[in-house]
This record gives C-alpha cells, structure tokens and sequence, in this order.
C-alpha cells in the first residue's frame, strides 16, 4: 500500500482530546472536531450530542478534498483555512499539517478573530502529535490486532 | 486507508461504489440504507444536482459488527458517473481500501462501462493504486431488463481479471448484498495480511 495506515493510540488520543476539550473552552466555540482528510472522525469535544458528527467528517473531507482540486488547478499548494459564515453558526476549518483537519463551529458568543487566534495554537499542537503518531506508526513491530483474525471471524460478521 | 482506532477499539473502512452514469451505485446505497437495521446505519448523504444526478458523492456509514473486540465500519461511497465529473471522482477515491465497479448491463451501455473500467485504472494510478491490487469486485446491475448482454460476454470485457462478480437488480436489492459482503470481506483479508 502507498499510503501509511492511519492508526489511533491511547495515548495520543488523549493527547488530541485534550487539545479539541480545551479550543472548545478557549474559543467559545459549539463544536469543536478532528477529521482525517479521508473522512474518518478523530475526535470530537463540545456540543457533539446534537449533531450528526460522521455525515460532518465525511462532507468536512469532501469540502477539503474539492478545495484542494480547486487549489491544483491554479497551482496554489493549498488552500489551508476555510470559514463558512452563516445566519446563527459559522465554521472555521483549518488543514493541520496537510493530514488531518480541524474545524470549530461557533456562533454570536465567539467571534471569528478568536477563534483564529486559538486554532493557530491548537494547530502547532496538532502538528507536533501527529508527527509522533506517524513515527510511531511507521516503526516496524507494530501488532496489528487483525494479523490474528480467521477466514471464520471474517465469515462470522455475515452470518446474520 | 483503513483507520485502527485502539482508544475507540474501531477500525474503519472506505468501499467506493464506481461505475458509469445511471449505473445504479445510488441505488445499491439506497437498497443497503433501507434494508439495514437503523442502529447499523447513520444517515445517507446523497450529494446530487436537482434531477437526483450525483453531483460530488453519496455516504452511507455502515457497522458490520465485531471482530476480535473490535468494531468494524464501513464508509460507503459513491462517485459521480457522469463522464465530465472526473476531477471529483478522483477525489473521491483518495484513501479507499475496497471498490465495487457496478456495469449496466444494457447493451447499450457496453463502451459506457469500459471506458468507465479503463477510467477507474488510470485514477487509481494516479492516487498510487493498482487496479490490479486493491480489494475489486463486479457488480453486473439491471439484469431484470430485456436488452442486456450476457454475463459471459460481460466478464470478458469487464473481467479479465476473474475477480468476484454478481448479477444484480439493484432496484429490487437482488445481489445487492453478495455484491459488499465479498468487497468487505476481501477488505478485511487484505488487513488481515497488512497487519502481519
């Protein structure tokens, strides 16, 4: 395979969480999550009760995915920060080291400069966990807890 | 690219609905988000123009259940099959463990559906790739219709490979199923031997 495998630990995950648990407190934002730029949720912290946050990583990653066609074709690098401003909410989104994408939603009790302000922290932050991620990933002699299914566990899952 | 979440005990998995326009990719989603049991499902996004064309994609996540104490997920995507999408279909693409060609079996749509295999090659390519490689199964839609070309004549144009393939009505949900559950199983043997 061509690209790496995305793989979450404990200990970077909590790492991540506790960056998205704290832009939400400092940015006063609603929402606050991490997508990979495939459209797999990461993390999530704040109002996530309310809102469907799967269809959101999916169409976060299509947006950035379509904005980065967008940039090739005027041969920008990328386009790293999108904000979307609505009538009641608005959304911030910023690619973090071109891999993962982070995206505030926010409404009248933050404000755009804010929230900016806290991304470019949150974004070093990011930058550095996923590089250690990454290398940690890449080490060999990682156990994959897949290397040891069967062709009968496979099976199992359609069975009903 | 599958994603193993050990905090979460999840691994998650994009399948990628290809094939030419009005095909039935929707259609196959639409079959699997009905006859799925509501907490296996979240909700469908169907990104289409006013006349229920797919403009960018449809989503529909899945979970299979549990293997070894993990949750398996899967992602389902369709592309837009309109010849003039491409740069969107490409998108789409990016990051997928599993594809399903869906060819319409009209004879009408015979060269549709090998230009559309041909164009599935070239921009797996260019996301580094092979056809060749990747978890690939063939879904031959719309059997219930009069003017279709025999499967045997199908598979030697469509499959020279000799990957997994299935007769379908997608309209009536017939293969529908066959069609994921061998892409998905072969997802899961190709981390099975990743992983090792």
């Amino acid at each position: 395979m061509v690209n790496p495998q995305m793989v979450m630990y404990e200990e970077e995950f909590n790492q991540i969480q506790g960056v998205v648990d704290r832009l939400v407190r400092e940015a006063n934002a609603k929402v606050v999550f991490i997508v990979d730029k495939n459209g797999q949720l990461i993390a999530a912290s704040g109002d996530v009760e309310n809102i469907d946050t799967t269809s959101l990583a999916s169409l976060t990653a299509g947006n950035i995915a379509a904005t980065g066609g967008i940039a090739k074709l005027l041969r920008e690098n990328e386009f790293a920060t999108q904000f979307h401003e609505g009538e009641n909410q608005n959304i911030h989104i910023q690619l973090v080291g071109n891999r993962v994408i982070l995206v505030v939603i926010f409404d009248s009790k933050s404000s755009l400069g804010l929230v900016r302000l806290r991304v470019r922290k949150a974004t070093d932050e990011l930058n550095r966990i996923f590089e250690a991620l990454l290398s940690k990933v890449a080490e060999p002699g990682g156990d994959s807890p897949f290397a040891e299914i069967t062709d009968d566990d496979i099976d199992n899952l359609f069975n009903d | 690219m599958s994603f193993i979440n050990y905090m979460a005990r999840e691994i998650n998995c994009k399948i990628v609905y290809y094939g030419p326009g009005l095909c039935g990719k929707t259609t196959n989603l639409q079959y699997i988000y009905e006859r799925t049991n509501p907490d296996a499902k979240g909700k469908m996004i169907s990104l289409a123009t006013e006349t229920e064309r797919t403009l960018f994609f449809d989503f529909l996540p899945l979970s299979l259940g549990e293997i070894r104490g993990f949750k398996t997920r899967f992602h389902l995507y369709t592309v837009p099959g309109q010849v003039f999408y491409d740069a969107s279909r490409k998108l789409i693409l990016k990051g997928v463990d599993g594809v399903i060609f869906v060819a319409d079996s009209q004879f009408e749509r015979l060269e549709a559906n090998q230009e559309s295999v041909e164009n599935l090659r070239v921009n797996l390519a260019e996301q580094g790739y092979s056809l060749d490689k990747i978890p690939y199964v063939i879904q031959y839609n719309k059997r219930d219709l009069p003017n279709v070309v025999p499967v045997e004549e199908l598979r030697e144009l469509l499959n020279p490979m000799g990957v997994p393939d299935f007769e379908a009505n997608a309209r009536d949900g017939v293969g529908v199923f066959e069609t994921l559950k061998a892409v998905s199983k072969l997802v899961l043997t190709e981390l099975k031997k990743g992983g090792a």
